[in-house]
């Protein structure tokens, strides 16, 4: 086991309620009461910062949490109900100073006009730490919410039926034009088009505007943003991926794409096909992170994290299972794996904290100080954006003729 | 007995995209950096303002075809920059202007609900309205509303909107670890709406805000707007801030409110309003002459009186005497993304009246326009500010103010030092916040839980 690493990790940390296991909420840490309280999210990504993570994500929805994959489930005994995510990462910008903030944007049923500007918000508020996550909803009850559109009515059995394959692949075909056109947004303003001359009277130099022109199969966005362009000219666009047609959407489209690898074989196969995708898509010069996603349950006594995810299962009723793999052991064995598996092309990880009351300071304090120990990870925060922790340079804006 | 002196309600719109803001001077700021927001948000906060306000405008305004580019610029979204500003105020009513054209409800009510959680109870929503295919092209339906269905949009929006606020009674979540009861409901937010304009049904996902439901404010001011914000509004954002104007207007909307089994207490008016502050009040004319000359630059004064002519005036010497052809009485084409066209009705009617009134007094194209042009609501000293905002108030041409500075960010400070003292000392604006919500502040009923509700009901 090599003791010094010659390529620092990147570490995340996705935040969904009070953690990523059913039960999480009936823990005696957490604070099952204040989830809607923004002094729980100050405090949660606060402790994230302590951890100098590069960045956190913020889970969303546009319908009440299920434990099943396409309909409600009508359980009273988890944590139903969850606030905007853009608007948290923007109530604790002001409150933090390094970490990057990313939320969840569901394109299917927003605007990309919107989401354009509100990311570049969060960028401003938070001078350079905005990404967001995004994510399509193939849900029928999600649809119904809106009224815009009528998706199909299927179950977990039918994932595979053409119906549902040619569904997903038009959502994501709609999710890449919708970054497509937030990515224009953010270049619509020229980083100087803000001239304030006073001889002439001209506050901008409309040359510097462009209209984005955008023309796809489920919108048409003309532009300019009403909003000048962020702080890092393209905030961070980032999506969880599953299988092939996500694949690609990741490497077209994102900076980071989180995948659910179980073992480093297939860690190496995921990789492998996404570096293909992304070389198809002429983007091999172009960083693209990619991130394995774990669920982790972290106690410093062996065995300690394993007797608690089976309490948490006994109260749950069901052992918990995960899209992604679930570790339970110790922060030294998670640093093990966590550089095992950088070995297959991994760039970084995004730690689902089983219980974040527990495992959060359990990464930030335990997790931590053992990579920094192997010189995996950073001692102090090396940049102010959070482009700049990814190592992604400031873009050129396509839109300038210099 | 003498009546109790009214209690005024001041707010703070942030300066922007308009043409009372004067980007040119040179203590004007940034109006995109998050620091000037917060210093505005701070200043009202530490003048303990009712609430601070922020317009919208989802569309570059344009003019002859190119890129409106002699007022500022460019503005951050609102929902965004209003969360980051409950980070940094305790107390401060944060009220958001979004459009119901081109939203959906389940998105907005979700977004004024988790600001309303995010602020501890601060939220606002000034309900506008729009119709334009020029907005239209940046959003996924483009222009598909009517004009004359903009109204029937917004109410049904706004109804459908707090269905979805009352559909969390507010007691549902009990949390309870022991007994591993999170809800005591499983059909908490369940919903169904059916209607002309929206056809939704299922469960919404933000449990019930500190304040029930956001402050609602109304914008509009034509005969439907009027009916619209007697029919449910909290308060209306107007823009009749002379005396005359003020009473008239409120005197309409106070006397539409029985009919809809309102009380007058139940709807505050709010104009917005300009000042110019100086040390006596003869400095404060002198100044207030130089910040609308600042605002009326001469390329302003051609574009001004484009929207009346709706030709193209750029040849004219705006030092020199108004154009002799006529305005062009067809449809608008020269000014798009703005408001302010429709306040000319009879565009020959204002053409003549304009060059009666330049060749009586002498005056250029840009005399023209800084002279009938929106003069500041309030010059003076700040005891006969604080007088005048005061008379104004006790006599019934507003509840109080909504204050447009003409500098960003620090525009307000003068007067939070200046008038508001003077304002408390009379014994009519708040030295301390009484309450923590937006409510408390406007002395504004609690909606009270959906539980309360049933319970009253039953």
């Amino acid at each position: 086991m090599s003791e010094s690493s010659s390529t620092p990790l990147h570490l995340a940390v996705a935040l969904d309620g009070a953690g990523w296991h059913p039960a999480a909420w009936r823990e005696p840490q957490a604070r099952p009461r204040e989830l809607f309280d923004p002094a729980y999210w100050t405090d949660v990504v606060t402790e994230a910062e302590r951890g100098l993570l590069d960045f956190v994500t913020f889970e969303d929805g546009l319908s009440l949490q299920s434990s099943h994959r396409t309909e409600p489930d009508g359980r009273t005994d988890q944590v139903r109900g969850r606030l905007d995510a853009v608007l948290i990462a923007s109530r604790v910008a002001p409150l933090t100073r390094h970490i990057g903030l990313v939320p969840t944007v569901v394109a299917t049923h927003t605007e990309p006009f919107h989401i354009s500007k509100a990311i570049a918000t969060l960028d401003y508020v938070s001078t350079g730490r905005a990404g967001l996550r995004i994510r399509v909803s193939r849900r029928r009850h999600e649809a119904e919410h809106f009224g815009r559109r009528t998706l199909p009515r299927f179950g977990p059995e039918d994932l595979d039926t053409p119906v549902v394959r040619e569904l997903t692949a038009e959502l994501f075909e709609e999710a890449a034009d919708y970054i497509e056109v937030v990515r224009r947004l953010w270049d619509s303003w020229e980083d100087d088009a803000e001239i304030r001359d006073v001889a002439t009277g001209r506050f901008i130099d409309r040359d510097k505007l462009h209209y984005i022109d955008f023309e796809g199969r489920h919108f048409s966005v003309k532009g300019p943003s009403i909003t000048p362009r962020p702080p890092q000219g393209q905030p961070v666009i980032s999506a969880l991926a599953h299988q092939s047609v996500p694949y690609r959407l990741v490497a077209r489209a994102t900076d980071i794409g989180y995948i659910t690898p179980h073992d480093t074989d297939q860690a190496r196969a995921t990789v492998a096909e996404i570096r293909a995708a992304q070389a198809a898509a002429g983007r091999a010069a172009e960083p693209l992170h990619i991130f394995g996603d774990l669920v982790v349950f972290l106690d410093d006594e062996p065995g300690a994290a394993a007797a608690r995810r089976e309490r948490l299962d006994a109260l749950a009723g069901h052992p918990y299972t995960s899209d992604a793999k679930v570790f339970t052991g110790t922060p030294a064995q998670l640093a093990d794996l966590l550089l095992s598996w950088q070995r297959t092309g991994l760039t970084g990880f995004r730690l689902r904290p089983g219980v974040i009351g527990h495992d959060l300071e359990a990464i930030t304090r335990g997790l931590v100080p053992e990579l920094q120990r192997r010189g995996a990870f950073r001692r102090s925060y090396e940049a102010d954006t959070l482009r700049g922790l990814l190592g992604l340079a400031r873009p050129a804006n396509r839109y300038a003729t210099v | 007995m003498s009546t109790p002196l009214k209690q005024i309600h001041l707010a703070a719109h942030f300066p922007g995209v308009n043409n009372t803001t004067v980007w040119s001077d040179p203590a004007a700021g940034s109006h995109i950096e998050f620091s000037s927001f917060a210093h505005f948000a701070r200043t009202a906060e530490r003048a303990k303002f009712d609430f601070l306000f922020l317009a919208e405008g989802l569309r570059l305004r344009e003019q002859g075809g190119n890129i409106y580019d002699l007022d500022v610029v460019g503005r951050p979204d609102t929902f965004t920059v209003l969360s980051a500003l409950a980070a940094v105020t305790d107390r401060l009513g944060l009220t958001g202007t979004i459009n119901s054209t081109f939203n959906e409800p389940y998105e907005v009510a979700r977004q004024f609900a988790s600001l309303d959680h995010l602020s501890g109870g601060r939220a606002a929503w000034n309900v506008v309205t729009s119709w334009d295919a020029f907005t239209g092209e940046n959003f996924r339906r483009g222009g598909f509303l009517p004009q004359d269905e903009r109204y029937s949009r917004a109410k049904e929006f706004l109804a459908t909107a707090t269905e979805l606020f009352d559909s969390w009674r507010g007691d549902e979540i009990v949390a309870d670890q022991a007994s591993g009861t999170f809800l005591d409901d499983a059909r908490a937010g369940a919903f169904a709406h059916q209607g002309p304009h929206f056809d939704i049904a299922g469960q919404f996902n933000v449990p019930r805000s500190p304040q029930g439901r956001p402050v609602i404010f109304q914008a509009g001011d034509s005969e439907e707007g009027r009916e619209f914000a007697a029919a449910g509004a909290d308060a209306i954002f107007s823009r009749y801030s002379t005396f005359k104007e003020g009473q008239a207007f409120y005197t309409d909307v106070k006397g539409r409110l029985a009919r809809h089994g309102r009380t007058r207490d139940q709807l505050l008016i709010l104009p917005a309003a300009t000042f110019v502050l100086g040390d006596t009040d003869a400095e404060a004319r002198e100044l207030a002459h130089e910040v609308r000359r600042q605002q009326v630059s001469g390329a302003t004064a051609i574009k001004h009186l484009e929207f009346v002519w709706n030709r193209d005036l750029s040849a004219y010497d705006p030092d020199g005497p108004l154009p002799d052809i006529d305005p062009d009485p067809g449809e608008h084409t020269v000014a798009r993304g703005r408001a302010q066209v429709r306040m000319y009705r009879d565009p020959l009617a204002v053409a003549r009246e304009w060059r009666e009134l330049a060749a009586a007094n002498k005056w250029s194209i840009r005399d023209l326009v800084i002279e009938t042009g929106n003069r500041q609501a309030f010059i003076g000293s700040p005891a006969t500010v604080a007088e005048t905002i005061n008379s104004f108030v006790q006599a019934d041409a507003g509840d109080g103010f909504i204050l447009v500075p003409h500098i960003t960010p620090g525009g307000l400070d003068v007067f939070a030092d200046t008038v508001v003292p003077l304002l408390q000392e009379r014994g009519v604006f708040r030295t301390e916040y009484e309450g923590t919500t937006l409510r408390d502040h406007l002395g504004l009923a609690h909606p009270g839980t959906g539980a309360e509700q049933e319970r009253a009901a039953s």
